[in-house]
């Protein structure tokens, strides 16, 4: 977005010289349109449409409304729980471990050792993710057992469960967290040393430099961020399918089975539970976009 | 920074020290053997890796000349087609292939479904579709490091036609950028569960779940070896792509 673009969808410098050099032009893109209109545009909008159809193909607000059932509500109340817990979470956890290695003063190996590690284990998700905590926090595994032998503290008889809602955000956030570190790099780069110099010039105290400085500057891009990842978990159907199965009533899973196998007795309603998800989705993205455009003003 | 550092090592240790507790008392590599001569072990991650290399293949190929097109000729277009790029992100994998599985029914216009080689065609295009937002962004990012404009009109004025400046002149020139976000599309699509499995293909993602389901320690020594495939493919991508930085992180 860097690039000056003051004339939004004109066809271009080319414009001027004749219709035959236009058309030209636009023949380079559109292969690219294609295929963006039959893998994302066309299908998408077929569910959107399908939503508000009755099993005849006539215009119903049915569908919509029978969202609102205890079963389907309590799904995406669960997924909306999981995914803003652990984006929470892996915000406030990814902002601080990025601050301390980008500005807090630690050797600048610390630095590149994190944002390896942040691209790999960002993309270590899925069905492996799941494998991964059943073997360390599962019944039998290694935390769990060694926390037994030297504490004596048996977190499922504490009442802890990996297949529940806790289970399942402490597992998103092994992938939340090392995305947080990747997205707010950049901003805390962006952050000058000088706004902070200058800040103790005037005397302002440490406090201070965060209150009226950083956190007014970081305050978009850190909440842009977590709204991403809210939109990354609420998506992921991978890691919750191998790591509880069905047990777990989220939306994802409710939306696999009903692909797998209509379980909602009825392909319309299928339909309207996706496009809910794309409209819970879509409404986090369009406010990540926007507070991504504010935060371009200072960090640059 | 302790607790971060707790939180990341303990489940990869976990993993691996399960995984070697096959052979009761002992530890000992028994579950990776049985892994790895599971001839289905093979033959999904063979059609798991094939299936990436298109994958990398029809992106690049997609990709690179509509981003040096939208550069060179069409910058006013370049919004339009950035949002279009992040759609993937915003729209879930699930709902994506839901939305192919009723647009591209065998009952339908374009029966993609009807057997397994279009099947596997509709894969392919989906993960195209699920790598996009990170192969334009690694794409866009070489090329704006580049002149665009006056290694065309010099290839131009060489007498040099299109082909030949897309595949001889940019090309060469964006490989670097290529090349990591093709790491990144391998990593991406060679442990992908949900449209393989919903588009009911033999691929790795599916076969690690329904390893998951029935066994016990293999499921473990399967997450090590992803574990290292994910980390080789971050380790290529930062042995090449020193300099060029694009946003490093997949599809979940």
């Amino acid at each position: 977005m860097a690039q000056v673009t003051p004339l939004a969808v004109r066809p271009t410098p080319v414009a001027a010289s004749g219709f035959s050099h236009v058309s030209w032009a636009w023949a380079g893109v559109l292969p690219f349109f294609v295929f963006a209109l039959m893998f994302l545009i066309l299908p998408t909008g077929l569910l959107v449409v399908g939503g508000f159809q009755d099993a005849q193909g006539h215009f119903t607000l049915r569908n919509l409304l029978d969202l609102f059932t205890p079963t389907i509500l309590s799904s995406y109340l669960i997924s909306i729980k999981v995914s803003a817990a652990s984006a929470i979470g892996g915000a406030f956890i990814g902002f601080f471990l990025a601050y301390a290695a980008i500005a807090g003063g630690l050797p600048p190996w610390v630095r590149s050792t994190l944002m390896t590690f942040s691209g790999v284990a960002s993309n270590f998700a899925g069905v492996p993710l799941a494998f991964a905590f059943l073997a360390t926090l599962g019944r039998t595994g290694l935390a769990t057992a060694l926390l037994i032998k030297i504490f004596r503290f048996n977190i499922y008889s504490a009442g802890f469960n990996l297949l529940s809602f806790a289970g399942l955000t402490l597992t998103y956030m092994y992938f939340q967290i090392p995305l947080m570190v990747l997205i707010m790099a950049p901003a805390i780069d962006g952050l000058k040393r000088e706004w902070r110099e200058a800040s103790a010039i005037l005397g302002a105290k440490g406090w201070q430099y965060w209150r009226y400085i950083a956190l007014p500057i970081l305050w978009p891009p850190v909440l842009g961020a977590a709204l991403l990842l809210f939109a990354n978990a609420f998506g992921a159907v991978a890691t919750a399918y191998a790591l509880t199965g069905s047990l777990l009533n989220i939306v994802t899973i409710l939306l696999y089975a009903q692909i797998r196998g209509d379980v909602l007795h009825n392909q319309n309603l299928g339909y309207a539970l996706a496009l809910g998800m794309i409209l819970i989705t879509g409404l986090s993205n369009a406010a990540y976009i926007w507070l991504r455009g504010r935060s371009e003003r200072w960090l640059r | 920074m302790l607790f971060g550092v707790l939180y990341f090592f303990v489940p990869l240790l976990g993993t691996f020290e399960f995984s070697l507790r096959y052979l009761r008392g002992v530890y000992s590599l028994e579950a990776y053997r049985i892994v790895l001569a599971d001839p289905r072990f093979g033959a999904t991650v063979t059609y798991s890796t094939a299936l990436a290399l298109a994958t990398i293949v029809v992106g690049v190929v997609l990709v690179v000349p509509t981003a040096y097109w939208i550069q060179l000729r069409l910058p006013g277009l370049r919004p339009v087609v950035e949002f279009i790029t992040l759609l993937p992100l915003v729209i879930p994998a699930i709902v994506l292939v839901f939305g192919y599985l009723r647009i591209y029914n065998s009952s339908s216009l374009l029966p993609l479904t009807g057997s397994e080689r279009t099947t596997d065609l509709l894969l392919i295009f989906s993960y195209v579709t699920l790598a996009l937002p990170y192969m334009y962004r690694a794409v866009d990012t070489g090329l704006r490091a580049i002149d665009v404009r006056s290694l065309t009109e010099a290839a131009q004025s060489l007498g040099a036609g299109w082909p030949m400046i897309l595949f001889r002149v940019i090309f060469p020139n964006v490989r670097v950028a290529v090349l990591s976000g093709a790491f990144l599309t391998f990593a991406i699509v060679i442990g992908e569960f949900t449209m393989a499995s919903l588009l009911d293909r033999p691929a790795f993602g599916p076969y690690l779940q329904l390893m998951g389901a029935n066994r016990a320690y293999e499921p473990s020594a399967l997450a090590i070896i992803s574990f290292g495939i994910t980390w080789a493919c971050m380790g290529l991508i930062q042995v090449f792509g020193r300099g060029a930085h694009g946003q490093v992180a997949g599809a979940h």
